[in-house]
C-alpha cells in the first residue's frame, strides 16, 4: 500500500465536499475490493474518504411498498434484517450468500454496486427486483446503472446513498459460487413484481443482464419447467479457469430454474 | 495405560499458547536496530538481464543498501545446494545447475530473486524497489512438461539438453517386459498429478543478526529443520562454521514440506546482516508465497498393469515425467525418484516392476516435497490403475485388490522396487474399512441417491507409504548428501523435572505433547514436569528435523533410546542407595523397588542423588542424569491402510460432494490417538483438496494464473464430511516403540479414493476417467460427453 491521506466525515454533505475537486480521492465503503487493490499497489489514491461514520447511510426499513437500504449497510445486516426477510426473502438469501462472515460484516451494498464486479451478487438483486439507486444528486434505475464491467452510471464525485427495492410478489435467487472465491460464477435473480417478471443474471457476462426469453416464458407460466428448456447462447459470456462460456450458459438455465423454484417456495 | 502415557489422548499442551495468541512466530521476533528486506522479483518467466541499475533505489529515503547477485558473487557466496544426487539409467549424474540466491544473468521463473533492498521499514524498502528497472531481454519459456520436452523447446538451462536433469529408472526391466509378454490383459492409463501450492498458514519469514564482536550469526527462520539449514547454508552457501551460526526455528505455523528447504532469502538476509552489521528481517507476503515457496507434485505418467486371466498382477510398467521447476530445490531430485518409484509395489505382490522418471526443468517455481512427497503420486497412480484394471476385467475393485494383497504371513516382504516391508496386515485394514463403511450396503444408498436425482459413487484405495527414510548408509549409497538419523536428549533436572531436547521440529504436529508422553511412560513423571525443547541449534545437540512422517518413527525412537539410558543409570543409582544389586531393582510407576521387598525409592530421589552425590557410586558412575541418543533406523517404517469414500454428484451442475469417508490406518503403536486422528483429518482435507479443488496453473509462457486465493481453491470445512477414522496396529518390527508415523497418510490415500468414487458415480453413464481436480465443469463435461453418445 502506498501512503494516502484519510478522512472520516460524519455526514453525506461533508463526504461529497471532501471529494469535490480532488481528482485523486476515492470513497471507501467496506473496502472489500479497494483495500486488497491498495495492498497490491494496483491503485494509488491520494486521499481516502471513509464513509463508515455516516449514520444516515446505514439501515434497512420499509416505506409503503418499497424496502430502502442505506448504501453503507453491510451484507450481514441485510441478511439478518427481519424487515428484509419478511418483505423480500430472496434479498436476504442473496446477501447471506456473499463471501464469508468477515466479508459480510465489512462489505456494503453501496460499495458492491459502485464497484460493479461482474461476479458480484447485488447487481442481480437490483436489476432482478427493478430497484432504484439513490445518490446525492439523483435517482437511477438499476437497468441504467450497471453500464459495463466495473463501470456504472455514477459521475465522478457522485455518492450512492441507498437503494430502493420494490417489494415483489415473489422472488428467488440461485447462485453457483466459484469454489475458490465464492463469487458468483452464475447468479440468477427471478422476481415477479407488479405483474412483471424480471430475470437478472450476474457472473456469466461482463455485466449483469436480463434474460428476455426467460422473462417472457415466466410471464406466461411462472414455473421451473417454463425455463428448463431454454438454452442460453454462450456467445459473449465470461470464460476463465473455473468455467467456460458454454458451462456458464448451461448454468444460467439450471440456476434460473432453481431460482423460480425458490420463488415459488 | 497411564492417563498421560503411551496410548492416552492427552490434550495438546502447546495449544494454550496457540489458541490465546501467545505463540512466538519468527515475525514476532524483533531485534534492536533491525532493518527490513524487500526482494525484487522477476515479473517474467524467462529473461536475460541486460542491465540492472540500482542507483535510484540506493538513493531513496530510508534505504540502507541494495544488493544484487553480482555483489554476492563478488563476496564468494555459493549456490543453494541440492540434497540428493540422482543418477540416470545410463549412470550419468543429474544435471545440477547453479542456484544462486540472487540471480546473476538470467531470471528463470516469475518470482525469481533479482535484487534485495534493505531499508528502515518494509514500505521504504518496497518503495525503493520500484525504482529499480531491470533491462530484461525476454526469452522463450516453457511452463508445462509437454512444452519443456517438445522437440526444439527453449532451454531453461543451456547445460540441460532437452530440459532433462535426469532420466532415472528402478526395477528389473527385462523381467517386467517378460511379464507383459505373457499377460492375459494389460490395463493402461494416462495420468496427470497436478501441481499444488503448499499454503502453510504462516508465510515464510527470516530474521538474521550478525554480531561483529563475537562474529556470531543468529538466524530465526520458519523452518522444519534448523540444523539442516545451518549445515546447508553454513557449509555450502555462506561458508560460516557451525560454531558461529545459530539457527532458531521458533513456533512455525505449518510447513507441509514447504519449509524443509534452504531458501534463497535465508542466505540473503544472513549475508546482508554481516555486510551491514545490522539485524535484517524479511517476511513474505502471501502473494510472494505463491511465487517463491516450493510447490508440489506436477507429474504426467503413463502406467500399465499386466494381469493374468484370474486377475493376478504380473507386472507394472510406469513412465513418468516430473516437473522440477526452474531449479533443483533441496529435495527436488529425490521426491520423484526414491520417494516415488520405490512405492510402486503398493500393498500388492506384483512380481515385476519397472519405473522410469524424467526430471524436467521448466520456467516455473521449483517443485519439492509437499505432504506425502512422491508417495501420494505413487499411490494415486497405482490405485487409479487397479480400479481401471478391475473395470476392464469386469471385476469388483475390492475383489481384485484382495486377490493381490501381500499376505499377512509373507513379511518381511521384499518388493521388486528396492524396499523390504517389515510388517503389515493389509487384509485386516481392508476388511475393517469395508465393514465400517458398510461397503456391502452401498447399492441401496446409490438407489436412494438416484431417487433424489443424485449420482452416488463409492471408491476404495489401499495405500502404503515409507516413512522415516533410512538407513543413512543406504540413503547415502543412493545419493543422499545428508544423514537421516535423529537425536534425542533427556535432561533430568535435580528436582526430578525433565527437559527433552529433540532434533525433530514441531510446526503443528503436537510433538510437545506426544514426546512428553514417552517421558511420562518411561520415567513415571507427570506430564506437567516435562518440557520439550525443539528448533534451536544452540540448545539441541543435532537434528535432521521433521518431514516424511519421521518425527516419532525416528525422533521419538531416538528419545526412547535416551530414556532407556536414563532408566538404566537411574537403576544403578537406586541400587546403590537401596544397597541392592541393580538386577534386583525393578522400576515401576516412577519407583525403584527391590524385588520381593518393600524397599523402594522414588525417581525424584534418584535424580536428586545424581546431582547431590553425597551417597553415590562414584567408582561406577559419573554424577548427573542426562543422556543423549543418536538413532539411525535400520529401515523405513511402512504405515498402510484403506480409504473408502462416497460421493454424490449433482448431474445438473457437476458438483461433487464427499458425503462419507472411512479410513482404517495401521500406524503401529499409537502414542496419542487424538493427535493421530487430527493428523489424519488434516491429511484428508489436503488430499480431498487435491482431488476436487486445488490446482496450480501457469499459462503457456509461465505466468501464474492461480496466484491468490481468488483462483487457488483451498479446501474449507464445508467441503468436507465428518470422517470415520480408526486404526489397526501391527507393530513396526525394527524400532523399539513399534511406531510407524502418521503425518502424511491422509494425503497419500485420499486422492485416488475420491477420484475412484467420482468415476464410480459416473460409471453407469459410461465414464471411465476423471482428472484431478474433479471440478464441477470437468464432471459436467464428462457427463455431457458420455450422455451424447
Amino acid at each position: 500500500m502506498y501512503e494516502f491521506n484519510y478522512q472520516r466525515p460524519g455526514d453525506v454533505a461533508s463526504a461529497v465536499a471532501a471529494r469535490q475537486g480532488n481528482a485523486d480521492a476515492l470513497f471507501l465503503a467496506g473496502g472489500m475490493t479497494l483495500l486488497p487493490t491498495l495492498k497490491l499497489r494496483l491503485a494509488q489514491p491520494a486521499e481516502l474518504i471513509d464513509l463508515a461514520a455516516i449514520p444516515d447511510l446505514v439501515g434497512a426499513h420499509q416505506e409503503g411498498d418499497v424496502i430502502k437500504v442505506g448504501a453503507m449497510t453491510c451484507h450481514d445486516e441485510v441478511a439478518r434484517s427481519a424487515t428484509v426477510r419478511e418483505a423480500i426473502p430472496a434479498l436476504s438469501t442473496l446477501a447471506g450468500s456473499i463471501g464469508d462472515p468477515q466479508v459480510r460484516n465489512r462489505g456494503t451494498l453501496g460499495g458492491s454496486i459502485a464497484n460493479n464486479d461482474p461476479a458480484a451478487d447485488y447487481p442481480a438483486a437490483l436489476v432482478g427486483l427493478g430497484a432504484t439507486v439513490e445518490t446525492n444528486q439523483r435517482q437511477i434505475a438499476a437497468d441504467d446503472f450497471f453500464t459495463g464491467m466495473f463501470e456504472t452510471a455514477l459521475e465522478t464525485g457522485e455518492l450512492i446513498t441507498g437503494v430502493t427495492f420494490p417489494i415483489p410478489a415473489r422472488a428467488g435467487y440461485a447462485k453457483f459460487a466459484n469454489p475458490a472465491s465464492r463469487y458468483a460464477i452464475v447468479g440468477v435473480m427471478v422476481a415477479e413484481t407488479g405483474g412483471t417478471v424480471r430475470v437478472a443474471v450476474t457472473g456469466a457476462g461482463p455485466v449483469v443482464f436480463r434474460q428476455a426469453e426467460m422473462e417472457q416464458a415466466l410471464a406466461a407460466d411462472f414455473s421451473p419447467e417454463a425455463v428448463a428448456g431454454i438454452s442460453v447462447p454462450a456467445d459473449d459470456l465470461n470464460e476463465d479457469l473455473h468455467a467456460s462460456a458454454e458451462y456458464r450458459a448451461h448454468l444460467i438455465t439450471v440456476m434460473a430454474r432453481r431460482a423460480v423454484a425458490a420463488a415459488r417456495g | 495405560m497411564s492417563e498421560q502415557g503411551i496410548g492416552a489422548s492427552v490434550r495438546r499442551t502447546e495449544d494454550q499458547r496457540f489458541l490465546t495468541g501467545r505463540a512466538t512466530y519468527t515475525d514476532d521476533i524483533n531485534r534492536p536496530g533491525q532493518k527490513y528486506a524487500y526482494i525484487l522479483r522477476s515479473p517474467l518467466p524467462h529473461a536475460r538481464i541486460k542491465s540492472l541499475d540500482v542507483s535510484a533505489a540506493q538513493a531513496a529515503p530510508g534505504v540502507v543498501a541494495v544488493f544484487t547477485g553480482a555483489d554476492m558473487v563478488a563476496d564468494g557466496v555459493g549456490g543453494l545446494p541440492c540434497g540428493w544426487l540422482v543418477h540416470s539409467e545410463d549412470g550419468s549424474p543429474m544435471v545440477e545447475p547453479p542456484h544462486m540466491p540472487l540471480v546473476t544473468d538470467r531470471v528463470r521463473h516469475v518470482g525469481d530473486q533479482v535484487a534485495v533492498v534493505i531499508a528502515d521499514s518494509y514500505f521504504a524498502a518496497r518503495d525503493a524497489a520500484e525504482l529499480i528497472e531491470p533491462d530484461y531481454e525476454e526469452l522463450d519459456s516453457v511452463a508445462s512438461l509437454g512444452a519443456a520436452l517438445a522437440d526444439g523447446a527453449p532451454l531453461v538451462w543451456d547445460e540441460a539438453p532437452g530440459n532433462r536433469s535426469f532420466h532415472w529408472g528402478l526395477g528389473d526391466k527385462a523381467a517386467t517386459e517378460a511379464a507383459f509378454s505373457s499377460a492375459h490383459h494389460v490395463a493402461r492409463l494416462e495420468l496427470v498429478n497436478q501441481r499444488l501450492v503448499a499454503n502453510a498458514m504462516e508465510p515464510r519469514c527470516y530474521l538474521a543478526e550478525y554480531e561483529p564482536a563475537s562474529q556470531q550469526y543468529t538466524l530465526y527462520t520458519t523452518s522444519q529443520n534448523p540444523h539442516v539449514i545451518r549445515l546447508l547454508m553454513g557449509a555450502y552457501v555462506l561458508a560460516i562454521p557451525e560454531h558461529k551460526l545459530r539457527v532458531v526455528a521458533p513456533d512455525v505455523g505449518g510447513g507441509f514440506g514447504s519449509k524443509i528447504y534452504h531458501y534463497a532469502e535465508e542466505a540473503i538476509v544472513t549475508w546482508a546482516s554481516r555486510k551491514l552489521s545490522l539485524p535484517v528481517k524479511w517476511t513474505a507476503e502471501r502473494t510472494e508465497s505463491f511465487v517463491s515457496d516450493a510447490q508440489g507434485r506436477d507429474h504426467v505418467s503413463h502406467a500399465e498393469l499386466a494381469l493374468d486371466k484370474d486377475g493376478q498382477f504380473l507386472g507394472l510398467r510406469v513412465s513418468t515425467q516430473a516437473n522440477l521447476g526452474a531449479y533443483l530445490s533441496t529435495f527436488g531430485s529425490c521426491v520423484p525418484t526414491y520417494l516415488y518409484g520405490t512405492l510402486m509395489a503398493g500393498v500388492y505382490r506384483t512380481p515385476a516392476i519397472y519405473v522410469d522418471v524424467q526430471g524436467v526443468f521448466s520456467n516455473t517455481v521449483p517443485v519439492d516435497a509437499y505432504r506425502g512427497a512422491g508417495r501420494p503420486e505413487a499411490s494415486y497412480l497405482l490405485e487409479r490403475l487397479v480400479d481401471h484394471a478391475a473395470r476392464d476385467l469386469g471385476m469388483d475393485p475390492v475383489e481384485l485388490r484382495q486377490r493381490n494383497l501381500i499376505p499377512a504371513d509373507a513379511f518381511p516382504y521384499q518388493t521388486p522396487v528396492a524396499l523390504e516391508y517389515d510388517n503389515g496386515n493389509y487384509q485386516a485394514t481392508l476388511a475393517a474399512a469395508l465393514e465400517q463403511a458398510d461397503y456391502a450396503g452401498f447399492e441401496a444408498r446409490r438407489e436412494a441417491a438416484k431417487a433424489r436425482g443424485m449420482l452416488r459413487g463409492i471408491g476404495v484405495s489401499c495405500y502404503i507409504e515409507g516413512c522415516g527414510i533410512a538407513p543413512s548408509q543406504v540413503a547415502g549409497a543412493l545419493g543422499a548428501r545428508a544423514g537421516l538419523f535423529e537425536v534425542g536428549t533427556v535432561r533430568v533436572n535435580p528436582t526430578g523435572s525433565v527437559t527433552v531436547l529433540t532434533g525433530s521440529h514441531s510446526h503443528g504436529q503436537g510433538h510437545e505433547t506426544t514426546l512428553a508422553q514417552l517421558v511420562v511412560e518411561a520415567l513415571g513423571v507427570p506430564l506437567e514436569s516435562v518440557e520439550v525443547v525443539h528448533g534451536d541449534t544452540a540448545q539441541i545437540p543435532f537434528g535432521m528435523g521433521t518431514y516424511g512422517s519421521r518425527s516419532l518413527a525416528v525422533g521419538g525412537v531416538a528419545l526412547q533410546h535416551a530414556l532407556n539410558k536414563v532408566v538404566d543409570k537411574s537403576r544403578k543409582i537406586a541400587a546403590h542407595l537401596l544397597e541392592a544389586a541393580a538386577d534386583d531393582v525393578e522400576f515401576k510407576d516412577g519407583n525403584f523397588v527391590v524385588a520381593g521387598t518393600d524397599r523402594s525409592l522414588g525417581f525424584g530421589d534418584v535424580a536428586l542423588a545424581a546431582y547431590v552425590p553425597h551417597n553415590y557410586p562414584h567408582e561406577e558412575l559419573e554424577p548427573g542424569l542426562e543422556e543423549t541418543a543418536f538413532y539411525d533406523p535400520k529401515n523405513f517404517t511402512f504405515p498402510a491402510g484403506c480409504h473408502i469414500c462416497e460421493v454424490e454428484i449433482d448431474p445438473e451442475t457437476g458438483v461433487t460432494q464427499v458425503v462419507d469417508y472411512t479410513v482404517v490406518d495401521d500406524f503401529g503403536r499409537v502414542i496419542n490417538p487424538m493427535i493421530v486422528e487430527g493428523q489424519v483429518h488434516g491429511g484428508l482435507a489436503q488430499g480431498i483438496g487435491q482431488a476436487l479443488l486445488e490446482r496450480c496453473v501457469y499459462d503457456e509462457e509461465g505466468q501464474l494464473i492461480t496466484g491468490s486465493y481468488v483462483d487457488y481453491c483451498m479446501p474449507r470445512a464445508d467441503d468436507l464430511p465428518s470422517f470415520n477414522v480408526s486404526t489397526e496396529k501391527t507393530l513396526c518390527t525394527h524400532n523399539i516403540l513399534g511406531v510407524k508415523g502418521c503425518g502424511e497418510a491422509g494425503t497419500i490415500g485420499s486422492p485416488p479414493t475420491v477420484i475412484n468414487a467420482v468415476i464410480n458415480a459416473l460409471s453407469p453413464l459410461g465414464v471411465t476417467d476423471m482428472a484431478m481436480p474433479a471440478t464441477p465443469e470437468r464432471v459436467w463435461q464428462a457427463i455431457r460427453a458420455a450422455t451424447r453418445h
